[in-house]
């Protein structure tokens, strides 16, 4: 079993990585992007012995305690087996 | 006036702290982050560097070390808690300040001298300074003070903005450079009043910041 977690920039929060990466891209010759937001991505596996119901309650807990910030950030996740 | 400075792994404005504290006259102690206990201390100082190296977000994982229940229960008693750059984000990670911190708008490094206007001399870190603009260096990444309408009304309304950038390096809004908390019991800053401490560095008004509060201590 295995959360992977999306962590991403609240809408109206600078992101300069986007914002430098969506030029960037232009730069190349890329056509037809509007915005880029860069965030993290991070992959959680959990012990054999938890089930999907404890592994979504421990992804929420993390998220919500340590993994993003709730000034700045939302968070979204999916558990896979 | 005994101060405590909490060293983190990755601290390393720590030294810098120590000198400049106790060549004005603290009785200063380094404190390991591992720590449990501020009981015998007057002041907290959290320095600057890059506890935990900055992973997840800066400040992420600091606030979560032994110490900062410790430094959360004494600033409930009012004690002087003061947080320069790393020690800033630590600060307003474990919620004793209000807002965030994000990227610089340039997304860069940025480390020079900058001039700060002193905003309110409302607060024992401000009082006895009877000048009107500081000169200290800036040294960080994430700098660029963010916070909600809401707050922003709040810390104008109740005069909490301390020290504001003359020419903004770093985005942050209203130019905020240094915070205080309702009770004006804790400072945040990114400047970096600790290595401002004399001539040969190239400025010793940081300085000054430690003195008032000594003057009030007093």
């Amino acid at each position: 079993m295995k959360a992977k977690i999306f962590i991403k920039y609240k809408e109206g929060i600078l992101d300069p990585q986007g914002t430098v990466t969506n030029k960037a891209l232009k730069s190349i010759d890329i056509k037809g992007i509007d915005s880029i937001g860069i965030g993290k991505y991070i992959e959680m596996d959990f012990k054999k012995n938890i089930n999907k119901n404890s592994a979504k309650a421990i992804a929420e807990d993390s998220c919500k305690k340590m993994l993003a910030n709730p000034n700045t950030e939302t968070y979204s996740f999916v558990i896979e087996d | 006036m005994k101060f405590a400075i909490i060293i983190f792994p990755g601290s390393n404005c720590d030294y810098d702290a120590f000198y400049a504290l106790k060549n004005i006259g603290y009785d200063v102690e380094f404190i390991w982050h591992k720590n449990r206990s501020l009981k015998n201390f007057d002041g907290i100082l959290i320095p600057g560097g890059f506890s935990y190296g900055d992973y997840l977000r800066t400040g992420a994982i600091a606030k979560f070390s032994p110490i900062m229940k410790a430094v959360i229960e004494e600033s409930k008693k009012g004690k002087i808690i003061i947080g320069i750059c790393n020690g800033f984000q630590i600060l307003i990670e474990s919620g004793l300040l209000p807002g965030a911190l994000i990227n610089n708008s340039n997304i860069k490094f940025i480390s020079k001298q900058v001039t700060l206007n002193i905003k309110s001399s409302n607060s024992i870190f401000t009082k006895h300074i009877n000048c009107k603009q500081l000169k200290m260096p800036i040294a960080h990444r994430q700098g660029n003070y963010i916070a909600s309408d809401k707050t922003l009304s709040e810390l104008k309304n109740n005069d909490q903005i301390l020290f504001e950038y003359a020419n903004n390096p770093n985005g942050s809004i209203l130019n905020i450079a240094g915070i205080t908390n309702k009770k004006r019991n804790v400072l945040g800053m990114m400047p970096h009043p600790e290595r401002a401490s004399e001539g040969v560095l190239g400025s010793s008004d940081g300085k000054l910041i430690f003195e008032s509060v000594l003057k009030n201590y007093v």
